[in-house]
């Protein structure tokens, strides 16, 4: 702003000192053209009418003969002239009469008149410096006019700013407080304080939704390993009250009990070490161990090993891949875990007869590989539930597992950055194990 | 055989010197890696079972000290870390075998058994002999007796393994690791019916069976 002002001040300058030497050049002109046609005699008069007091002219005229006897003019005498760099004469200017403001400056330029009688013309600058003056005054009130509004305005915007960080303070004070379901309100005016309020919110819905995630882990926990240790202990003292009798019989009971607690504490074990894949998957660390996999190769090699199962149990399992190769990066280990699940889910919940069809195939950019069955499939709307932890349908509840598996299928495909969805094979269900390809394969 | 245990946990150390010393082992035991190390380096053990995590010194670095000087001591290393790439450096530092705790004593036994073999036995072979069982790894055929078996190629492997633990028990996640490459616990008993398919062919006709099921531990091959 003030470079702005600096710059008019210097323009005002320009401009007048400007319409200054086209004054004076005017004025010379108009005597000139007196002098041509009336002589020195016309120039006198002219010059003593233009230097008439009354008329309030800022010009100075001097005329005088050869031996600087003023004839004509405003000014008493010849001053001392100095010819300056641009062609004009600078000298100050005597306070005379009313123009007692002190030494004015005076600009002015000189010629020699026939018969050694001199001319000079100027004319008083201090109407220049008054306006200038005037101009600075002007700037310098306006300067001041705007630095008020700005600060105004300023404290205005910042009040404004401050009042809306002050809603998200008061917003994460509530949060803090307990109010976990709280959320920054938001303008709609898509400002940066929106944006900002706007990624609170979702950094708060993504904490919440970890929050239920342990919730629930902390609920599993009471509830699906809880029970379990709680049978564990009362088998060992069910078969501690009965007194020790000398006879061979008590040594064979407390074996069979033995074996039992065994059977149910690596029961415990193996879903200690799911829950953890699940953490560990879901904690969504990769930790550089995607290699490059073939899913075609990957799915040929799960299938060999589970198909004498399905065979076993009256099962058809099928292995379809086309392309014969399919490039995708990914951890063997945790894929393995993920799809032998699904794998073995179709093995255990399809009745004797039945088709397992493994597929692998390249479809909208994504690896894809499928797990179908003809068995008795999921209802729709409990496809979603049984991704849940611990989560069971109420027909497989006496079968064999610990309601995890899907839970942790879905935590390491997610892992991959794919997707698992279950759908109806009609008849049966279809598990369908999307994977984005590996980047340099076609 | 002599072997050494490297566990700071007591009572851990104590189980597992009790459980080896019951099965026909002498058995030191160190309960810090320092003193593992210095025992490891001045006496000589058939084989070492080592806990990953000891106080003064990481398992793996003695195993890693072990292989700078020439020891090649069959050492099998006991870990609570159980993810791929930790089992990957525990046997990049030199472990013969990784077996994650909580473990069952059966299933160490049996890996410590086959690991002090492969420490006995040394040279490669070309064909592997159990009873009248004969097993060409180079034309990769089997016979018994005159009879030649056809097998499938995970079945060759399958029975390769087997052979080459002839006599001992091995365990269905040793085999699945070994002939499969998965850690993983099937919820499913899809080795045994690879098993019972492998039996089908080697045993069938035969009035002395060679491949036995080890009740509550695992297989074993050996000979009628």
């Amino acid at each position: 702003m003030l470079s702005m002002l600096a710059l008019i001040y210097w323009q005002t300058v320009i401009y007048t000192t400007r319409q200054t030497d086209e004054t004076i050049d005017a004025e010379i002109t108009g005597l000139a053209e007196q002098y041509r046609q009336r002589g020195l005699a016309g120039l006198v008069a002219v010059i003593n009418e233009r230097s008439k007091p009354e008329r309030g002219s800022s010009m100075l005229y001097l005329l005088t003969d050869q031996r600087q006897n003023p004839l004509a003019g405003n000014l008493s005498r010849w001053p001392d002239l100095e010819v300056e760099k641009d062609g004009w004469m600078r000298f100050q200017l005597e306070p005379a009469g009313k123009r007692s403001e002190g030494p004015h400056i005076a600009q002015a330029t000189s010629f020699v008149l026939a018969g050694g009688v001199q001319l000079l013309v100027g004319r008083d600058l201090s109407e220049n410096t008054a306006f200038r003056n005037r101009i600075v005054a002007a700037l310098a009130s306006s300067g001041a006019l705007m630095l008020v509004l700005g600060l105004i305005g300023g404290i205005v915007l910042s009040r404004r700013a401050l009042a809306r960080i002050e809603t998200i303070n008061s917003t994460s004070d509530r949060i803090m407080a307990g109010e976990f379901d709280r959320r920054v309100p938001l303008k709609g005016s898509g400002d940066e304080f929106d944006r900002l309020a706007q990624n609170l919110n979702a950094m708060l819905d993504q904490i919440e939704r970890l929050m239920a995630g342990m919730r629930q882990v902390t609920d599993n926990i009471a509830h699906d390993l809880r029970s379990p240790l709680g049978r564990l202990r009362s088998r060992i003292e069910v078969a501690l009250i009965e007194p020790p009798s000398p006879d061979a019989s008590t040594a064979e009971r407390y074996r069979e009990v033995l074996q039992q607690t065994i059977g149910e504490a690596d029961h415990l074990l193996a879903t200690f070490t799911a829950l953890l894949d699940i953490a560990e998957a879901e904690a969504g660390s990769p930790r550089g161990r995607m290699l490059p996999l073939d899913l075609a190769a990957f799915a040929r090699d799960l299938a060999d090993l589970y198909e004498p199962v399905a065979e076993e149990k009256g099962l058809t399992l099928t292995i379809a891949t086309d392309p014969t190769q399919v490039d995708i990066r990914g951890d063997r280990h945790m894929l393995s875990r993920a799809v032998a699940n699904l794998v073995e889910n179709a093995v255990k919940y399809t009745p004797t007869g039945g088709t397992i069809a493994v597929t692998v195939a390249i479809e909208g950019g994504m690896a894809r590989l499928s797990v179908a069955d003809n068995g008795p499939g999921i209802p729709a709307e409990e496809r979603e539930r049984v991704f849940d932890r611990f989560y069971r349908l109420e027909a497989s509840r006496t079968t064999e597992g610990n309601g995890l598996g899907l839970s942790l299928a879905r935590a390491v495909v997610r892992l991959h950055g794919g997707t698992i969805t279950l759908g109806d094979n009609g008849p049966g269900l279809v598990a369908v194990v999307s994977l984005p390809l590996a980047p340099d394969a076609g | 055989m002599k072997l050494l245990v490297v566990e700071d946990d007591r009572e851990a150390a104590a189980f597992l010197v009790k459980g080896l010393k019951e099965s026909g082992h002498a058995v030191d035991h160190a309960a810090d890696g320092r003193e593992g190390l210095m025992l490891a380096t001045t006496e000589r053990f058939d084989a070492i079972v080592l806990d990953r995590m000891l106080p003064g010194m990481d398992g793996l670095a003695i195993v890693a000290a072990l292989r700078a000087s020439d020891n090649a001591t069959p050492v099998l290393i006991l870990s609570a870390l159980d993810q791929v790439d930790d089992r990957v450096r525990g046997l990049k530092a030199g472990g013969d075998d990784y077996l994650t705790k909580p473990y069952a004593f059966s299933e160490l036994m049996a890996r410590l058994e086959s690991l002090l073999r492969r420490g006995a036995g040394g040279k490669t072979l070309t064909t592997l002999k159990v009873g009248e069982l004969e097993i060409d790894l180079l034309a990769r055929t089997v016979r018994r007796g005159s009879h030649e078996i056809e097998l499938l190629p995970r079945e060759f492997r399958l029975l390769e393994y087997l052979a080459r633990n002839a006599g001992h028990v091995v365990t269905r996640t040793m085999l699945l690791e070994q002939v499969w490459d998965y850690h993983f616990d099937p919820q499913t008993n899809v080795i045994d019916v690879h098993i019972s398919r492998l039996r089908q062919k080697i045993d069938k006709g035969y009035a002395k069976p060679m491949l036995h099921t080890v009740r509550g531990a695992g297989y074993c091959l050996k000979a009628a």
